[in-house]
């Protein structure tokens, strides 16, 4: 077997007294579905917080295994260094779009660090210089290759904030994609989407998955797309992991169902 | 020795004016999140309204002590009625309509508040500085050295028993009425406070009004102390103010009382021992020093960002 | 009790009451908040330099009687309001936008051809520097508040930067005008960066006020380093700028000798006019270009949201230092610009007063529409200035009234009245960046302010 594209061991997370994260430790494979599950306040999006750099792990190590430059060590990386460098890109559970800004500028954005080399730092961008130029339209062309993909190219000059939630969902996926990352990292994407959006999702992140070859890691509160969806299911209870498996494993965890249900036994 | 006691009973006597100060700023900042630029000016305003009611009231240096403290006690009560008017005047007409707009919109009302409040005293009260004769010179000396004797003035003892008071009625209002279970969930979550049917609109009027009038007797102190005041003393003490509430930790009011006592020491240590030219510039470093360094003060809380 | 209901006339009656009582408050209020500054006033006596009180009922009466009048009309037009049931007038977008791109040209050409205008004297063309003069600082700050959303209230200590430079730099080493002017800029965004980069980590409100600590500690400094900057006395002698080498002089090697015209004093404000108005071009022309390159869409992206941001792999530590150093360098340009017109130079010029200004202009023009600050530098010195002209106010209120101050009392008022009025500024939109089809502005309500 390969290197795991993210390999996390005894991850940690203390906020004063409370353990947050308590020895986490999972694997995720490049061109493959992991998602991380577990009842409310398991402690799933602050191990994500942890992997993405917005926060510094109190103990353990999160390894990126990028397949052209090598190992990372996430948890001592600054954050920007985490998406630009290693090519980890995130969502958020609450979407965090460029409201004020077109659909167009938001995934311009996500290429902002290319576009500032071609910009020379702004000196050839002020002179108006062809290099830059090219580039920037380059960026549009591949912007707007994205935006057909997900069927709003219609929508690129509108404020992103005038979005339907589906599509702004769906926006800040691809504004993430925009950074070419090697790991994809997403914060319940389908929270608040209606089941015929969240299955038009599933579809689209497993053509993600084979078309680039890209790892996801997805925390997720809705069992159905998880279930369908998922080629790896590691699942947290009050920051431990209590189950890792395929989904017809965890499906069958009795750990899992005592987590979820409560049931006692 | 005995000149870094005189220093510290002055600093102590500063430092209790500005905690006065920065309850203000602190309880304002705790509730709404907002910096009350005006707030400094409003303790102009107070320290206006003791003189004026010094002269209508007559006390001078030959009044009678006993006499003299009731009658400036009285003094006390009316600067805070009207500063307390002014505190909510400022807050119904300048920051309420901007509850919820813009963030920076009230900030820029703020400073047009406190713009106007000193040019409108400037204008109405005159330029020149307001000389106020001594009252009660008198005082006890502590210990008489050979170059140096150290003092404390019936005034320094007035000011830090008065300061004293005040905070045990604040503290107390804060923790056992209903006004300040009221104020102390605002400052925890506005919205939900409203849901629960708590009239936030009014509690925060009366953060304002509470703010104005602890500064407003921060003014009369101010006033008896330094014995001058003009338009422009709320902008540095109101500066000095803010940087003692950050250093006891934004929205935590012993942390305010603590702060102020450590801005009046580092201000007159500063000018004692060092400059007293560059005191503002020592006062103001510190502000950028707690900042950087101590961002959630000395009783503050950390915050963890919410991603 | 039913028949009470539907009458008509006790409906009335209530209003009627409603505002008497509402307008009674109002005045007692209004009675309390002038008695200690309209009512009684604190006197130095001039024989024996004690305080006395001396009352001013008329004042005090006016202020209140002023007061009762705004009441009424409040009441009655918020009575009117109630029965017209007002249509929310929310102005189209699209028009402002237009409206823009056909007043920026017509503005630059009323600017050069002013000079030229026969009607122009000395006295106006002082106050076309001064009004672009705030132009251009408005739109260095603009890159700092408008498009980065970093609330700067120290601006002015960047000005001061810049003005110290040129008068320093030309005492002690001889350096011309022209060498003096990109130091200064670059001297002024070191500043920037200096000061910048301990603190651009905090929020958004602390920042400010740390900004506001930076910018008195420079001038405390400028006001006690005597030896150096020459304390409150200022630097003098500050050298005049020469038209690329020619001074602006009666002599033969003079400008109008040069040139064959006949000599005028009023060819050397010419000069600064166009100086400070290229100057400006320049800032506009600069920040608009870098508004539409990563770096300014950087910016906006840290305004709208600095945590999405840094999750797209943007240093937001050297976005922040970038804006703040180009805004900075802007101010040092016109730092310098102003030694060299004023040819003295002292602490006093920049007090907080300045930078308040100078943000007021940013926010009331609009945070991100550099039509909007010329707006508002227009409306705000335009009406300082006209103020200054309210000399028969003096007739009114006795020979003491210097209504230069009540220009600063109007000025703090006006800044509370229009941000209530617009809060967003005058020309709230925002124009994309980049475009796909078509360029569409975007509404204020969308626009975020960056929480720091």
């Amino acid at each position: 077997m390969t290197k795991p594209l993210l390999t996390v061991r005894d991850l940690t997370m203390r906020f004063g007294g409370l353990v947050a994260v308590d020895k986490f430790s999972f694997e995720a494979q490049s061109g493959h579905i992991t998602a991380i599950i577990g009842p409310n306040g398991a402690g799933k999006t602050t191990a994500f917080n942890c992997i993405t750099g917005f926060y510094k792990p109190s103990e353990g190590s999160v390894t990126l295994h990028h397949p052209a430059r090598g190992d990372f060590a996430l948890e001592s990386m600054e954050d920007h260094k985490i998406s630009r460098v290693a090519k980890v890109a995130r969502t958020f559970q609450n979407i965090r779009l460029f409201g004020g800004m077109t659909v167009l500028e938001n995934l311009m954005i996500a290429q902002h660090n290319e576009l500032m080399r071609a910009s020379m730092f702004s000196i050839a961008g002020i002179f108006g210089m062809p290099s830059y130029r090219r580039a920037e339209r380059e960026a549009i062309e591949k912007s707007m290759a994205w935006l057909e993909r997900i069927g709003i190219a219609d929508k690129a000059d509108e404020p992103a904030a005038a979005l339907p939630y589906g599509q702004q969902r769906k926006l800040e996926i691809v504004r993430a994609l925009c950074t070419d990352p090697v790991l994809l990292c997403l914060d319940e994407p389908a929270a608040g989407l209606n089941p015929k959006e969240s299955d038009d999702l599933g579809v689209f992140l497993r053509q993600i998955r084979d078309d680039f070859h890209v790892g996801i890691l997805l925390i997720e509160h809705d069992m159905s797309v998880v279930m369908e969806i998922s080629d790896h299911i590691v699942v947290l209870d009050y920051g431990r992991k209590i189950s890792d498996g395929t989904p017809a494993h965890v499906r069958n965890d009795a750990a899992v169902i005592k987590a979820y249900l409560g049931v006692d036994e | 020795m005995d000149y870094l006691a005189q220093q510290l009973i002055n600093g102590l006597t500063l430092g209790s004016i500005y905690g006065l100060i920065a309850i203000g700023y602190t309880m304002v900042y705790g509730i709404i999140g907002m910096i009350n630029f005006a707030h400094g000016d409003v303790f102009m305003v107070g320290a206006f309204v003791s003189l004026i009611c010094i002269l209508i009231f007559g006390i001078t240096g030959s009044t009678d002590i006993v006499i003299g403290i009731g009658l400036l006690m009285i003094v006390a009560v009316i600067a805070m009625a009207i500063s307390g008017v002014y505190g909510w005047t400022i807050e119904r007409l300048a920051y309420r309509p901007l509850r919820g707009s813009f963030r920076l919109a009230p900030l820029i009302t703020a400073i047009g508040v406190s713009i106007f409040l000193q040019n409108f005293v400037q204008e109405t009260q005159g330029a020149r500085v307001k000389p106020l004769q001594a009252l009660f010179a008198g005082g006890f000396t502590l210990h008489e050295g050979t170059e140096f004797t150290v003092r404390i003035t019936y005034m320094q003892i007035l000011i830090v028993v008065l300061t004293i008071v005040l905070m045990t009625g604040f503290s107390l209002l804060i923790s056992r009425t209903s006004l300040g279970r009221a104020q102390r969930a605002c400052e925890q979550d506005l919205k939900m406070t409203q849901l629960l049917g708590i009239d936030v609109d009014r509690t925060i009027s009366m953060t304002f009004v509470i703010g104005a009038m602890l500064a407003a007797v921060a003014g009369l102190m101010y006033l008896l102390y330094y014995g001058v005041i003009d338009f422009f003393i709320g902008f540095s003490a109101g500066v000095k103010a803010f940087t003692a509430a950050v250093l006891g930790g934004i929205g935590s009011l012993p942390g305010a009382m603590i702060g102020g006592v450590l801005i009046g020491l580092i201000e007159v240590l500063f000018a004692a021992y060092f400059s007293s030219e560059y005191k503002d510039v020592a006062a103001f470093s510190m502000l950028i020093i707690v900042l950087i360094f101590m961002p959630q003060g000395l009783l503050g809380r950390p915050e963890i960002e919410k991603v | 009790m039913s028949n009470a209901q539907h009458d008509p006339s006790h409906e009335k009656g209530d209003v009627v009451a409603g505002i008497i009582k509402r307008s009674l408050m109002a005045v007692a209020i209004a009675a309390v908040i002038f008695a200690p500054t309209l009512l009684l006033k604190t006197q130095v006596s001039q024989i024996s330099n004690t305080l006395f009180i001396r009352y001013r009922w008329e004042a005090f009466a006016i202020g209140c009687g002023l007061l009762l009048i705004w009441r009424l009309i409040y009441e009655f037009r918020a009575l009117q309001n109630a029965r017209a049931h007002h249509k929310s007038s929310s102005r189209p977008q699209a028009r402002e936008n237009r409206f823009g791109h056909f007043v920026g040209p017509v503005l630059l050409v009323a600017a050069i051809a002013m000079p030229f205008m026969p009607f122009t004297d000395r006295y106006i063309l002082d106050i076309g520097i001064l009004i672009i003069t705030y132009v251009m600082l408005g739109w260095g700050l603009q890159i700092v508040v408008g498009l980065a959303g970093l609330l700067d209230l120290g601006y002015v200590a960047f000005y001061a930067v810049g003005a110290y430079t040129y008068a320093l730099l030309a005492e002690h080493f001889g350096f011309g005008f022209w060498m003096c002017l990109p130091l200064a800029g670059i001297f002024a965004a070191t500043w920037g960066v200096v000061l910048g980069f301990p603190v651009l980590r905090l929020r958004g409100d602390y920042l400010a006020i740390v900004t506001l600590a930076f910018g008195e500690i420079i001038r405390v400094v400028l006001l006690n380093w005597r030896d150096f900057t020459g304390g409150s006395n200022g630097l003098s002698n500050i050298p005049r700028p020469s038209f690329f080498g020619i001074p602006f002089s009666q002599g033969p090697d003079g400008f109008a000798a040069t040139f064959g015209l006949e000599y005028s004093s009023l060819q050397r404000m010419g000069f600064l006019y166009f100086l400070i108005l290229a100057l400006a071009l320049l800032t506009f022309y600069i920040s608009s270009r870098l508004r539409k390159l990563p770096m300014g869409r950087a910016w906006e992206a840290l305004r709208e949201d600095e945590i999405a941001c840094r999750s797209l792999g943007l240093n937001t530590i050297n976005t922040k230092l970038s804006a703040f150093a180009i805004g900075a360098m802007f101010g040092g340009f016109a730092g310098s610009f102003f030694a060299a017109k004023q040819a003295f130079i002292s602490p006093e010029s920049f007090n907080f007063m300045e930078s308040a200004t100078i943000l007021a202009i940013v926010v009331l023009g609009g945070m991100s529409s550099q039509i909007g600050v010329v707006f508002s530098s227009i409306a705000m010195v335009g009406g300082i200035e006209a103020l200054r002209q309210l000399q028969f106010l003096k007739a009114v209120f006795g020979p003491d009234f210097d209504p230069s101050q009540l220009r600063l009392l109007l000025f703090g008022l006006a800044m509370v009245v229009v941000m209530l009025w617009r809060p967003r500024g005058f020309v709230s939109s925002r124009t994309p960046t980049v475009f796909f089809k078509e360029k569409k502005s975007v509404g204020s309500s969308m626009i975020s302010q960056g929480r720091g």
